[in-house]
């Protein structure tokens, strides 16, 4: 086992995928001569030369399209957003075109690419730089979307993603950029898209977290051990397709389920898990599913505003106790 | 110039209607004596009839409201008439500026009662209707058992009645925990399982004839002293003089002469010779009014309660009339197309339980009545006769008199006559 900063989780998936398929190659703003905005792609540019590593303007529409037709015509690529607010410029192009075309051409071209970058919440970065898209995008058919909150599962699920045939939206975070981890040495490791972890295990609630929030939910647990309470953690990963079952199958035996999620409450995924949880496992539930979200609002820019917005530990614990009837 | 269309009187103890069917759009041209709806009185559902040609301006009351008598139903008048002034003189339906005093001390006198009471009536419904709900449903839970998807499933696994069990949750709600401790203590879940659900009462709204069964009776019952007289009549030759009588109906299709009929053919005829019965009590104008001729009115029971139409001049009619007679008033009853005429002018009231089994039973005298018999069933009982036991066909009859009108001999002589005739029938046909 190597202990990895999680940017470099990602960069051993690209190299490694790179070296592995010559049809693979990495575009977007900032990605060779600067070594990446938050240096994920260091030293790529000297490895694979301009032709793999390609800088770009700030021109998302322009890139994130060219990129797809290039996937139509059987190249690979890994196209990176600076951070997925910046995917609201090309939106039109990752859902009317990368989502659809397999359907729409039935089948006579696939879209095997990767859209990468840091999504939801970076600190005071304010309103339009704080978004979590993940509800956006997982809400199109056709398109995968993956959120892993480690290293390991970084590399692994972007090993898997570079080689889906279908178009995936990897999402990341600024502040787990630095964060370490043991990232397997198995060579060639992959971890399957559309699998949950357990991270662990209990027996009296069931706290659902991915990316960050999955970070929150452990802190969540420790909490509750403190006072005696038996919190199992599960890190869905993938967010579509989403591992409904595992989640399911963790709640029949605590009966009793809470969802961190940082995205804006309305619509958001963890409207989606209540909504199939509630549908697959009534019989099971001892209460009802709540759930910790960012504020139905715009982020605020100030610090104190900034803790209120996001979701809180002591909120999810409160949660928890609530669900428990304690 | 716009009309009013007021709530008519419909019967003499209306107090309000509900008008349950619209026949006229508004817009449309109507001329007197026109139908423009149905009302639903205490008796029966009738045609409400305009008095003015004009244009049906406005449909102030929905279909199932109620409405008091002179409450404001409709609006006529020409096209583009100002009807504000005139809805603005009635507010909720009610009689434009009446004065509400002196509400209860005229209960007897129906044109000033019903004004003053109806007023008071809509709020008054709507609240006695929310204390009843609010006692049978606990906790504002419109008295559901609160329990969590698990719980409900384990109690069911279990043969557990989630009655039997608390709930710690939040408004008691039933949780998995509430059930295992339940499992625990050993509440047995076989004995339990027969045991349905609590469930709140059916609550049924009054129904104009349920109110006024309620209004009269109770009036009746609280304000008239009764004292009751009980005599046995021999039936015997009631029962062959009957079989004669209705001997060749078959061939003639006329109805079969039932013994309600005999009963109150005999009353009718008891009640010309005994007129302290056939009378009735009035406090107000403080006289007893005497009859001068036998209405006998004969319950009915109908599907939301009864009606009491009335076979007039009993006592000059054959038995055969009578007979032909109830029979059409009580089809008409059943179906709610009695017209006032036919169920109201009453002198006496019979009630008769005896299909039931019924021994015998004390009635509610029916007002303005100053009495009501009630009758029995026919029992088949040993009875003695010339100092030997026989099987005997015995009823008893019971009335209901009111003792401000009637004394207890005057009472007793009229029941000693209407067993003379009932045991004599014949002489109901001389």
């Amino acid at each position: 086992m190597a202990t990895l900063q999680y940017r470099e989780a990602l960069r051993a998936a690209m190299t490694e995928e790179m070296i592995r398929d010559d049809r693979v190659f990495l575009i977007g703003e900032e990605v060779a001569e600067y070594n990446g905005a938050y240096k994920v792609s260091e030293g790529m540019l000297d490895q694979f030369g301009p032709k793999r590593v390609i800088d770009t303007p700030i021109s998302e529409n322009g890139f994130s399209g060219l990129s797809i037709g290039a996937a139509m015509n059987g190249l690979r690529p890994i196209v990176e957003f600076m951070t997925f607010n910046f995917s609201f410029v090309a939106i039109d192009q990752i859902i009317n075109n990368a989502a659809k075309i397999r359907y729409m051409s039935g089948g006579q071209f696939s879209v095997p690419i990767v859209f990468r970058g840091a999504n939801g919440a970076a600190g005071q970065l304010a309103a339009t730089h704080n978004t979590s898209t993940e509800s956006i995008y997982a809400t199109t058919p056709g398109l995968i979307v993956v959120a892993p909150s480690n290293p390991d599962d970084a590399k692994g699920l972007l090993k898997t993603a570079i080689r889906d045939d279908n178009p995936v939206l990897f999402m990341e975070s600024e502040v787990m950029f630095g964060l370490k981890g043991e990232v397997s040495d198995e060579e060639d490791y992959t971890i399957p898209i559309g699998k949950a972890r357990i991270a662990r295990e209990g027996k009296d609630v069931t706290i659902v977290g991915h990316s960050k929030s999955y970070w929150l939910a452990l802190e969540t647990a420790d909490a509750l051990a403190k006072e005696g309470y038996d919190a199992e953690v599960i890190d869905p990963r993938t967010i579509r397709p989403l591992d409904i079952d595992t989640i399911a199958e963790s709640v029949k035996k605590t009966n009793r389920c809470v969802i961190i999620d940082e995205s804006s409450p309305f619509a958001s995924i963890s409207s989606e898990m209540v909504y199939q949880l509630q549908s697959k496992i009534f019989d099971y539930l001892d209460a009802p599913i709540l759930r910790i979200t960012s504020k139905d609002t715009p982020a605020p820019y100030a610090k104190n505003l900034m803790e209120y917005y996001m979701p809180q530990v002591s909120d999810a614990v409160a949660a928890c106790k609530q669900v428990m009837y304690v | 110039m716009a009309i009013a269309v007021e709530m008519p009187k419909m019967s003499d103890t209306m107090e309000e209607g509900v008008l349950v069917e619209w026949q006229v759009e508004e817009g449309t041209a109507v001329s007197a004596g026109d139908i423009i709806a149905q009302v639903e009185t205490d008796k029966a559902t009738m045609d409400l009839e305009v008095y003015d040609d004009g244009v049906l301006l406005k449909k102030v009351v929905a279909e199932g409201e109620a409405i008091p008598i002179g409450g404001l139903i409709a609006v006529l008048g020409n096209e583009g008439d100002d009807i504000s002034a005139i809805l603005g003189k009635y507010q909720d339906g009610a009689p434009a500026a009446q004065p509400t005093d002196s509400a209860t001390e005229v209960d007897n006198e129906p044109d000033v009662d019903s004004e003053s009471i109806d007023i008071a009536e809509p709020s008054g419904d709507g609240s006695v209707m929310e204390t009843v709900e609010a006692v049978t449903t606990p906790s504002g839970t419109g008295g559901r058992i609160l329990s969590s998807p698990l719980a409900r499933r384990l109690a069911n696994e279990n043969n557990l009645s989630l009655t039997r069990i608390s709930g710690s949750g939040p408004q008691g709600r039933i949780i998995k925990k509430d059930v295992e401790a339940a499992l625990a203590s050993g509440v047995s879940g076989i004995s339990t399982q027969a045991l349905p659900d609590d469930s709140p009462p059916e609550i049924v709204k009054l129904s104009q004839m349920r109110k006024a069964i309620a209004r009269r009776l109770a009036s009746s019952k609280f304000s008239s002293p009764h004292f009751y007289l009980t005599i046995d009549v021999d039936m015997v030759n009631a029962i062959s003089f009957r079989e004669q009588a209705n001997a060749n109906v078959e061939e003639s299709g006329d109805p079969k002469i039932s013994f309600n009929d005999l009963i109150t053919k005999a009353c009718g005829m008891a009640l010309l010779r005994h007129p302290g019965v056939n009378s009735s009590f009035d406090e107000q104008k403080g006289h007893i009014a005497y009859h001068k001729n036998a209405h006998v009115a004969v319950a009915v029971a109908i599907d939301d309660g009864l009606i009491t139409p009335v076979v007039r001049h009993a006592s000059h009619k054959s038995l055969r009339q009578i007979a032909v007679e109830t029979r059409e008033l009580a089809a008409k009853a059943r179906t709610k197309k009695l017209q006032p005429e036919e169920y109201e002018g009453s002198t006496f009231t019979t009630s008769n339980l005896g299909m039931f089994g019924i021994d015998e039973f004390t009635a509610i005298i029916n007002p303005p009545n100053s009495c009501i018999l009630a009758i029995g069933t026919i029992r088949d009982i040993p009875v003695v006769k010339d100092g030997e036991v026989v099987p005997g066909k015995q009823m008893k009859l019971t009335m209901s008199c009111d003792h401000r009108s009637v004394d207890g001999a005057s009472g007793a002589q009229f029941l000693e006559t209407v067993r003379m005739l009932l045991e004599n029938p014949v002489q109901m046909i001389l």
